[in-house]
């Protein structure tokens, strides 16, 4: 059995039914189904045999991980997402009209992050990544306000003009193999284009992943390209914070590193290596700094994603198989638990009903639970023991060292700035004297938790299929 | 014979694309901008109808006929109608003069063609040269979102950097998926302008009212 079919039908199966579900809460806890079944489906990938590549969608070692993450935390924060819609639509900031269109587009967003990160054509996939764009600038919009719709403009129209770039690129890549490939779909396909790498015209190659770095780097969120990502993320609701901050980014990033791929197996194309590494630090370095003068919690951890996708893009741009395991692994860590933040934070803003750092002071004194596992969370962000990201980190620092010196020293630099600034907001944020609540706290924090635990596990141990797929994708990348 | 009308109408239908690029950075008047607009699409239309037929590709002609319908006419009299219902100014506000952009217009002509040629030696000549213009449309399609100030020339500077992407896609031989993109196109297009008329949006939201920015920001205390 293939489940592939079953794990792109079920999101669009979900958004035709939900925009007809006019309740909101019954539309919430469908929308939880919906994506807990495409998880379901999804975790069929683990235990059946691997299905075959077909034109449409196929599966092989980067990718599978990717999937069951992506519905893992589409599931966590749809879940969530029900009690914080229930809370907007109690006290009116949203009417039963935009909660419809809310539902139905984020299961369409799922669907299109799904099919990016499955397509087995550059096409297509450049396709879904457009139709995620599409569904996030309505999402962030959601509120009507004047400063959603700025920050919906303004993400729209940098998103555009990377896909834009992206397609260019694109294109350029179907050049590059045209010689090797012949005209036609096969030109197009990730399962032949690996294959027949090696035959590619190396310099339309080269010029080919400088418009797709560009491209969908500003998905990515990587510094100069980032402008639009600290205002989406904060003039949003909450859930799609989390799944914007925590998937869309790693399935831009996913794009971009599937063509690094190609560059890897061409062998006489330029080494991405020095273009990555450059944008990696500074985004690192432009995000620690930018921590620092936050006042508005959402934009602060929005920085704090820029910064990690700067750590992975390093990663990625020293390469070697230590490296690449440590940006694999943070991937998918970083995912994990920058979502789990979002919800903590989505549940402080509405019990404070502000977003406004000095607005939440002293969580921990009002509400223990939630307090804490936002501190845990944040600790495990910052890269502290004995959570996981702390070992991707490690991983990547001391593999670093010993190859470029100064660069290490960078790093580390970058990261040691990171932790300030987040210690620093912390600080405010969970501990002192509480400020008075406006609105008793309703929502689940088993979905924190969850994530929480999973960092932790992630810290110790790591399952033996996620560590072999997680070398040969490393191999690969070069 | 055939041979050479062949590459010499290629060359005339996307020179004339390009040119049309020029046209969009030096006009004041917001009207103008949306007919130098419609004419670049008509351009457009024509050389990947060319392409179609020169090719034997006839699902080209899908394409050209979008180019045609939506961007050649639909888009321009929604963009009138948006500036009519809305009351935007009908003048275009430059960031630089139009010497200047112009001058950097040429720069960038230089540089796609420095770029694109070198990388493309044992491609077809056809291909190539398509290549170099159409990236220079692209290129100036940017130009013209950097040095035009408001919504709306903005779109059209996306839109005409969008041009640019399917002269290249329909100018690079046997290139499949090319009328699923330009449909992929079309919708986020229609996407925008629905978006700046149900927002209300006139200008870009960078103004040198600092309070303004930061509100915007969420950061004021």
């Amino acid at each position: 059995m293939n489940p592939l079919p079953l794990i792109l039908g079920i999101p669009l199966a979900g958004a035709a039914m939900l925009a007809f579900i006019p309740e909101h809460r019954l539309g919430g806890w469908l929308n939880a189904g919906a994506s807990g079944l495409t998880l379901l489906a999804s975790l069929l990938l683990l235990v059946l045999d691997t299905p075959a590549a077909t034109q449409v969608a196929f599966i092989d070692d980067f990718n599978i991980y990717l999937v069951v993450l992506t519905s893992f935390v589409a599931f966590t924060a749809a879940w969530f997402s029900a009690g914080y819609i229930a809370h907007e639509a109690g006290i009116g900031r949203l009417t039963p009209a935009y909660l419809r269109l809310y539902h139905a587009m984020y299961q369409v967003l799922s669907f299109a992050m799904l099919l990016a990160l499955v397509a087995n054509n550059i096409g297509v996939m450049w396709a879904a990544v457009e139709l995620a764009t599409l569904t996030t600038v309505v999402m962030v919009s959601l509120y009507r306000t004047r400063p959603s719709l700025e920050a919906a403009w303004k993400y729209f129209i940098l998103g555009s003009v990377g896909i834009a770039l992206a397609l260019f690129g694109t294109i350029l890549v179907y050049l590059a193999a045209q010689k090797a490939m012949g005209p036609g779909m096969e030109a197009l396909a990730w399962s032949s284009l690996m294959a027949e790498a090696p035959n590619f015209e190396p310099e339309l190659l080269n010029l080919a992943f400088v418009f797709l770095l560009i491209g969908y780097g500003t998905k990515v969120g990587l510094v100069p390209l980032h402008a639009w990502l600290p205002d989406a993320h904060a003039e949003g609701p909450t859930p799609i914070s989390a799944v914007l901050s925590g998937l869309l980014l790693n399935v831009a990033l996913y794009a971009v590193l599937r063509f690094k791929m190609l560059l890897a197996a061409n062998g006489d194309a330029l080494a991405p290596g020095p273009l990555l590494i450059i944008m990696g630090l500074s985004s690192l370095f432009v995000a620690s700094l930018m921590l620092y003068r936050r006042r508005d919690i959402k934009r602060l951890f929005a920085f704090s994603s820029i910064e990690h996708m700067g750590i992975i893009t390093f990663a990625f741009g020293m390469g070697g198989p230590l490296a690449n395991f440590a940006g694999l692994l943070h991937m998918a860590l970083h995912s994990v638990t920058k979502s789990a933040i979002f919800y903590a934070v989505g549940l402080a803003a509405q019990a404070r009903g502000s977003q406004q750092i000095d607005q939440i002071h002293g969580l921990t004194a009002s509400h223990p639970a939630l307090g804490w596992g936002l501190v845990a969370a944040t600790a495990a962000i910052a890269g502290l023991p004995p959570f996981g990201l702390f070992m991707s980190e490690f991983v990547l620092v001391s593999s670093t060292f010993p190859r470029a010196p100064l660069l290490g020293v960078a790093l580390l630099l970058g990261l040691l700035i990171g932790f300030g600034g987040l210690a620093l907001r912390l600080h405010g944020i969970a501990f002192g004297e509480a400020e008075r609540d406006r609105k008793p706290l309703v929502g689940s924090l088993l979905p924190l938790y969850a994530h929480l635990l999973l960092v932790l596990i992630a810290g110790a141990f790591l399952p033996g299929p996620l560590v072999a797929w997680f070398n040969s994708v490393a191999e690969s990348l070069g | 014979m055939f041979a050479t009308l062949a590459y010499d109408l290629s060359h005339l239908t996307s020179a004339m694309v390009l040119l049309a690029g020029f046209v969009v950075l030096y006009q004041r008047r917001l009207l103008g901008v949306f007919r130098a607009f419609a004419g670049q699409s008509w351009a457009l239309a024509a050389a990947a109808a060319w392409q179609a037929f020169s090719q034997d590709a006839p699902h080209l002609y899908v394409t050209a006929a979008i180019a045609l319908g939506f961007k050649g006419i639909a888009a321009p009299l929604a963009l009138n109608w948006i500036v009519r219902r809305l009351d935007i100014h009908r003048t275009v506000e430059t960031a630089f003069g139009i010497g200047a952009t112009m001058l950097a217009a040429v720069g960038l002509v230089s540089l796609a063609t420095l770029l694109v040629l070198p990388v493309t030696a044992s491609s077809a000549a056809l291909t190539r040269e398509t290549l170099a213009i159409a990236l220079s449309v692209v290129l100036i399609g940017f130009l013209v979102m950097i040095t035009r100030r408001n919504a709306v020339t903005q779109v059209v500077g996306f839109m005409s950097l969008e041009n640019g992407l399917m002269l290249a896609a329909v100018g690079v031989k046997g290139m499949p998926l090319v009328v699923e993109m330009s449909v992929a196109f079309s919708l986020l297009i229609a996407f925008i302008l629905f978006g700046m008329f149900f927002f209300r949006i006139r200008e870009r939201f960078d103004t040198l009212d600092l309070q303004s920015i930061e509100s915007f920001r969420g950061e004021r205390r």
